[in-house]
């Protein structure tokens, strides 16, 4: 399945930091943004797609869990 | 402040699964039950031990005093003696006192003036009746990180087994109990960005730790510790256990740099700033300098929209300086001026930007206002000075 494009990857990207913006609390915001982008950063270059799944699906459990306190 | 992903984890035991994990009868319980099981392999993996081998109680002061308590009630028949440090925690020091007043004998070890213990003091601290070391890994007011490695092989030469208090330490630098032999520790919640009012305490099983329990009831814990378990917030300590390991590394290093940070601005702005503690063997997020001239309390007083203390919660409310900085041997005045900064998972590069600022301002101003500063600035010796009585 080619689900993990690169686009995906983006879209979720963009979602996870619209989403953390809308954190309440200075320090819950900061550390959200701050902690995405770097985990971003550091996956960029992973090419193995079941690493990249596994990824993908932990970034949309994350969205799901910052969507819940927003 | 607790994370996000440790609350999310905790949501549906405080709403709809609200089972007592120990109703043995219906789905409720079993949900509640499997959830709290889960929750302690999570503590469990953290340290390195086995899940049989995990309490939860209400926080590390109630498994401090259990493990300290417990395990020198147990054998005071035959082992009277305890050894403990000068620089412990106040739960582990009244618990040694208390104990005191039941016929046992306790060591104090001093420290040196880095903060760390002398093994060889250790060594000699031995008796044939001792029954319990315990020694904390990371001090709360100082940092300093014991070595906790030698002293497991220490107290596994001598028999006696070794109590740590890693409510500190857990989740921040790695800790095993089997690499470090170590057979009692104490584990916080909120220490590790969890819910407050929870901790754990690992017991070992192999060579097994008796331990005569402090709460006597349903015989939940293996006995050791009854009560019905806060489920959501055993979830909770298990979720932040698990959260910090997989962030150990990214947050060891990002506090490391703020600290230095932190440090580095402050000591290159202002002289006469001492860091109490050792500076090689310590935790990066737990910092106490002492400015020289100037009174902890006003500049706290000045600080105050940053979240700081002059020694710790649990001694905040007392206007004697820390007994740990008097155990390091500061000098009282130096210890009436210290601050401890603490540095975490969420601190931002802007707060410790901002608290630098503050803090060299305030020192800066409170030093203009000083007597003794202007003494120091005409290079009178202080310690010469005969103060004159009225």
């Amino acid at each position: 399945m080619a689900a993990s494009s690169r686009a995906q990857v983006l879209r979720l990207y963009r979602a996870l930091l619209r989403e953390s913006q809308r954190f309440g609390g200075y320090n819950y915001r900061m550390y959200a943004i701050r902690r995405i982008r770097d985990a971003f950063r550091e996956n960029k270059n992973i090419k193995d797609s079941e690493k990249i799944e596994e990824l993908v699906n932990k970034a949309k459990a994350n969205l799901e869990v910052i969507h819940r306190q927003v | 402040p607790q994370d996000p992903r440790v609350l999310d984890s905790m949501l549906p035991y405080l709403t709809a699964y609200y089972g007592n994990p120990h109703s043995r009868t219906h789905a409720y319980g079993w949900e509640s039950e499997a959830a709290m099981e889960k929750a302690r392999r999570q503590v469990a993996d953290l340290v390195g031990a086995d899940s049989r081998e995990i309490i939860f109680t209400s926080g590390a002061t109630e498994s401090n005093n259990m493990a300290i308590k417990g395990v020198a009630r147990f054998y005071k028949s035959r082992k009277k003696h305890i050894i403990t440090t000068q620089t412990e925690h106040k739960c582990v020091l009244d618990s040694c006192r208390s104990l005191e007043t039941e016929g046992f004998r306790v060591t104090y070890l001093p420290v040196k003036q880095n903060g760390l213990i002398d093994l060889k003091e250790l060594e000699t601290a031995f008796q044939p009746d001792t029954s319990l070391v315990s020694v904390m890994t990371v001090n709360n007011e100082i940092g300093v990180k014991q070595p906790i490695h030698d002293i497991g092989e220490i107290c596994r030469a001598h028999k006696v087994f070794f109590h740590t208090d890693a409510a500190q330490a857990i989740g921040k630098i790695p800790m095993d109990v089997n690499d470090m032999k170590i057979d009692l520790m104490s584990i916080s919640g909120h220490k590790i960005y969890g819910p407050k009012g929870v901790g754990a305490i690992y017991v070992r099983r192999r060579p097994r730790v008796r331990l005569e329990p402090l709460q006597s009831g349903g015989g939940q814990e293996r006995g050791l510790r009854s009560g019905t378990v806060p489920t959501p917030l055993a979830v909770g300590l298990g979720a932040a256990c698990e959260v910090a390991q997989q962030e150990m590394e990214y947050d060891h290093k990002r506090i490391s740099e703020l600290a230095e940070r932190l440090v580095t601005k402050i000591m290159s702005e202002v002289p006469d700033v001492v860091m109490n503690g050792d500076k090689e063997h310590r935790y990066p997020g737990c910092i106490n300098l002492s400015f020289a001239y100037v009174e902890g309390e006003s500049l706290l007083m000045a600080l105050k929209d940053v979240a700081l203390s002059s020694g710790s919660a649990c001694t905040s409310a007392s206007l004697e300086p820390s007994y740990v900085l008097r155990a390091i041997g500061t000098d009282e005045d130096l210890a009436h001026s210290s601050i401890r900064f603490g540095i975490g998972r969420f601190t931002t590069e802007e707060e410790v930007d901002y608290t630098v600022e503050k803090c060299i301002q305030h020192v800066k101003r409170l030093r203009e206002m000083s007597p003794l500063w202007e003494m120091v600035q005409d290079g009178i010796d202080l310690k010469s000075i005969k103060w004159t009585q009225h």
